[in-house]
């Protein structure tokens, strides 16, 4: 596995290999998809939306809509503003939504079509809406797209009114697993609340025998309308969800609380803390005992955690979180790393590494790829690979066990309706951790060696 | 009188989309000649299930072959997505090197696009170089570098002579044509330009073939090379699944091509006939009856008496292993119905699979077929140009003298002919009964109005329609990438995928998808005081 990759380490700025981020599309594509009755629509080449659905269906074993311009080389020569709006009005007959939410590609953005004033030009029903964000793929990456959608929704429909007593929650890249778990702190929170976008109860639908095109769940137009007049956003994930809420503030003067993903103890207290801040301080019993149990669970554990080095790899506030986590059990996480560019990253890694001293023994690496990282490990190794599937080469050819977290776990089934936020999606991280370190133990160690108790 | 399913289906649409729509579907009729319309635009807003020119290229037909890298010039997306979600298999050996697993793209950013993105992809050239030496980099377009105009083909031709390696650069733009069969058709011309003819591998025998439009998913290509190698043939070269650059560059030299993929193939297949001589013939090695008829004709081509005695002990000894499974499983699943919808060869194809087990297929289309992979091949001469079809290239090949080799005197050629598909294919349509439905580029909503109407126990598709449809209560497996099964070719891959539908269609979760609750006519309980 991975024969090819040579042990010595080269920067390289001509060629990614194995890459650690896609394009900003297929977050676009996402986000829209937490948006009910909602149709995302990619404007380019029929390939990209054929390959984000598939994409998002391998990630979540769920249908992923979304339809196309379809380009021709016509299209490009003369612009696509009729595909746009032939596209439109093919999706409001045949697929019905109540909004269409377009968003470019590199194809688009590369010969400049105005998306803004085909919209505004183009004859829209009724009682229909389209709106659009500019994703151009050679800026960022899918997590800049997700946010880039939020920010085109917003601009669109959020209307600016009078403070209500609602609070806002940017959930940040995370999975319907991860929503839910939001959904069960900001209730025992006793927060009146709107999720935006919303994935839960779309991309892990249940089975009913009946297949819905637009499921149950995603945020509602009237929602996102509503985010104008909310009292407060808190925007999770630092470098996801600023972008849209720096928006909303500019658009309707909402506020925002930029937070980490609550990933691990202290970026979960942060998250009750920003909401004890709003609901005048009243905390639920439950969420003492939920946070009692995981640091529980890191106690009892916590010899098999010590000193463990681990790779932490994917979208940046995934990793950050996961990273926190890391050095909150006593692990070293040796390499934090990931595709997406942008030095906030970099220096927010840093500040982790520094605030529980390992600043010596860690280091952190954006805009690279998971060729990088597998030469890192080759010149010095880690106990335990933290990421997505695209990991699982790697964990082959060092023979490292791979526990898999954050965006896609393709090769897996469930993932995504499990959460990694929250205090009981660190305890799930945690025991998942534990059990890949002392399986690999158990699987290696002379029979002698092997105990049935700790 | 029978319903009409493709009448039902397009009342939804409006007069523009259903004067288009229309003339992809029809119903089943042997005493018609029947036509339909294939490969033309997707209409912009229907969510078809068709990919792009690039996909076809690089994801399709340059994708497998090991022995090289080959980087997607473009922004950070196209690359990633065709990394390793294919299921092309293939292994390293000996001094044969496997770069299949690894994912080379130059990531491109604004200021590539601004002012360029030569010099990254020359960047790129130079540090695979000192990275991994390969033997040959091949270079795949993306949308933007064609429409900024980045000159690919003279990186190539630098980097061949700074590096004395092989690049061949394929200018296999997204919005090129209406599908990834556009794709295929550049590829093909690369391949044939660049690769094969210049190789220097000597056939150890003269039952010598090349496996054309073979992919290797889920290992196809593996089965059917270990059937072969047993009668006592000789794989050159497959086209292109675990596929080694230098085997295809000498897959001249072989004698015959058998092609299993007509539609991504049949371009290599033809020019390979006029340039070197290179007869080809129609294959299916999917299925029992499929896999049979295939050998004996390949038999017949070479026409030798012991070899066609091999064929018939090799096709003995397989069936005698796998009947009884075989036949357990049609015992099953007969009756059952399907319908199918997938690349270009495939849903036909597996057709008879089905039919081995006792399904019957109800509905068929392809995502990116031709008229002629519905119709049959004598229609080639009656499809008209369209502005989207001119707009790729079309070479025309020479006969080389020099290396051109006719296994078959004309007189044999004509005889066998008239018994066996040499350079022939008859479409799908012909082997479809009377009142089943063909559906080209069928879309989502067709999909889900189709399953309504026909009702058929199982949908093999793609999956991006997989969930849906097993969400309507259907089992779907996927025919593009097997679920992570396969082989399914051959004698024993028809035994895989009758295990696996068996074991798809009676697992126990189907009969639990409705609650007890929900069949209760009332539920009991204690009215509280």
């Amino acid at each position: 596995m991975l024969d090819l990759t040579p042990k010595t380490h080269v920067n390289r700025s001509g060629v990614l290999i194995n890459p650690c981020k896609t394009c900003q599309p297929v977050g676009a594509l996402f986000a829209a998809l937490g948006v009910h009755n909602c149709m995302p629509y990619s404007h380019g080449s029929q390939g990209c939306v054929s390959y984000h659905r598939t994409y998002l269906t391998r990630h979540f074993k769920e249908p992923a809509i979304a339809c196309t311009s379809s380009f021709t080389e016509g299209a490009c020569v003369f612009g696509g503003g009729p595909n746009l709006r032939q596209g439109v009005k093919t999706v409001f007959e045949v697929y019905n939504p109540d909004i269409i939410a377009v968003h470019t590609t590199c194809l688009s953005e590369t010969i400049g079509d105005d998306l803004k004033t085909y919209i505004d030009d183009m004859e829209i029903p009724d009682d229909k809406i389209v709106v659009h964000c500019n994703t151009p793929s050679y800026v960022g990456s899918h997590v800049t797209g997700f946010g880039n959608m939020m920010a085109g929704f917003i601009n669109y429909l959020a209307v600016k009114g009078k403070a209500t007593e609602t609070v806002a929650v940017f959930p940040g890249f995370v999975n319907p697993g991860d929503i839910r778990e939001y959904k069960h702190l900001v209730s025992l929170m006793k927060l009146k609340s709107i999720m935006f976008p919303d994935c839960s109860n779309v991309m892990d639908a249940p089975m009913t025998g009946e297949y819905k095109m637009y499921p149950e769940g995603g945020t509602t137009i009237d929602e996102i309308r509503a985010l104008g007049s909310c009292r407060k956003v808190l925007a999770l994930g630092r470098l996801t969800s600023e972008e849209p809420a720096a928006q909303l503030k500019r658009r309707c003067g909402v506020d925002f609380t930029l937070l980490p993903l609550p990933m691990g103890l202290a970026d979960t207290d942060a998250f009750i803390m920003a909401m004890a801040n709003l609901n005048g301080g009243e905390i639920d019993p439950l969420i003492d005992e939920e946070r009692g149990r995981l640091l529980d669970l890191m106690l009892d554990a916590n010899p098999y955690f010590y000193d463990k080095k681990v790779a932490i790899y994917g979208d940046p506030d995934t990793v950050l979180g996961m990273t926190r986590f890391c050095l909150e059990l006593g692990m070293v996480p040796k390499y934090v790393l990931t595709g997406t560019p942008g030095e906030t990253f970099v220096k927010l890694a840093k500040a982790l590494f520094k605030e529980y001293g390992k600043e010596d023994m860690c280091q952190a690496f954006a805009a690279k790829d998971l060729f990088d990282l597998h030469q890192f490990i080759k010149d010095e190794p880690v106990d335990l690979l933290l990421g997505n599937s695209h990991g699982k080469q790697i964990a082959k050819a060092e023979s490292i066990p791979l526990v898999r977290a954050g965006f896609p776990v393709l090769d897996r089934y469930g993932h995504a309706s499990l959460p990694i936020v929250g205090y009981r999606g660190a305890f799930q991280l945690a025991t998942k951790i534990a059990d890949a370190l002392m399986d690999e133990f158990d699987r290696n160690c002379a029979d002698e060696d092997m105990d049935l108790i700790m | 009188m029978s319903i009409d399913a493709n009448a039902v289906v397009l009342e939804r649409y409006n007069a523009k989309v259903f004067k288009n729509r229309k003339e992809h579907m029809l119903k089943v009729n042997p005493a018609e000649d029947q036509m339909i319309i294939a490969n033309t635009r997707a209409i912009p807003g229907i969510m078809t299930n068709r990919g792009c020119c690039y996909a076809g290229c690089k994801g399709v037909v340059l994708g497998p072959i090991k022995d090289m890298v080959l980087i997607t010039h473009g922004p950070v997306g196209c690359g990633f997505y065709s990394w390793g979600t294919r299921r092309n298999k293939a292994k390293a050996e000996g001094d044969t090197p496997n770069y299949i697993q690894y994912c080379f793209s130059t990531d491109m950013q604004e200021p590539d696009i601004v002012f360029g993105g030569t010099k990254k992809l020359k960047k790129a050239i130079d540090e695979i170089m000192e990275l991994m030496h390969p033997k040959t980099i091949m270079i795949a377009a993306t949308c933007p570098v064609g429409l900024i105009g980045d000159d690919i083909q003279a990186v190539a031709a630098e980097a061949e002579k700074e590096y004395g390696i092989r690049c061949v650069a394929y200018s296999c733009e997204g919005y090129k044509g209406v599908s990834q069969s556009a794709g295929h058709h550049i590829a093909n011309n690369g391949l044939m330009k660049r690769v094969i003819g210049t190789g220097s591998y000597e056939p150890a025998t003269k039952y010598s073939v090349n496996i054309l439009g073979e992919y290797n998913i889920g290992g196809d290509g593996w089965e059917q090379e270990r059937i072969l190698r047993k009668i006592g043939y000789e794989v050159v070269s497959v086209f292109t699944g675990d596929g080694e650059v230098e085997r295809i560059a000498s897959s001249h030299k072989a004698n015959l091509n058998l092609v299993q993929c007509h539609r991504s193939i049949n371009y290599i297949a033809e020019m390979m006939k006029t340039k070197y001589g290179v007869d080809w013939l129609k294959v299916n090695f999917i299925g029992l009856e499929g896999t049979i008829e295939s050998l004996r004709n390949m038999a017949a081509y070479f026409g030798d008496p012991e070899l066609a005695q091999r064929t018939e002990q090799v096709i003995a000894e397989e069936l005698a292993e796998v009947q009884d499974q075989v036949a357990s499983y049609k015992a099953r699943l007969n009756g059952k119905t399907a319908a199918l919808f997938v690349g270009g060869s495939r849903s036909h194809h597996y057709q008879g699979l089905l039919q081995d087990l006792g399904i019957k297929t109800v509905l068929a289309g392809y995502e990116f077929g031709h008229r002629d992979d519905y119709e049959g091949r004598e229609v080639i001469p009656n499809i008209k140009d369209d502005a989207d079809s001119k707009n790729i290239e079309h070479i025309t090949v020479e006969k080389d003298d020099k290396k051109y080799h006719a296994y078959l005197t004309q007189e044999q050629y004509d005889k066998l002919a008239a018994e066996i598909p040499l350079e022939k294919y008859h479409g799908m349509m012909r082997d479809m009964d009377e009142g089943t439905y063909v559906v080209d580029d069928l879309n989502m909503y067709e999909a889900e109005k189709f399953m309504e109407i026909l009702k058929p126990d199982m949908f093999f598709s793609g999956i991006k329609d997989k969930y849906a449809l097993q969400k309507a209560g259907t089992l779907s497996r996927q025919l593009h990438s097997y679920d992570y099964s396969g082989p399914y070719a051959g004698f024993k891959g028809a035994a895989k995928f009758g295990y696996d539908l068996c074991m798809g269609y009676f697992t126990p979760a189907w009969h639990m998808v409705t609650p007890p609750w929900k069949n209760c006519a009332t539920l009991q309980g204690t009215v509280g005081e």
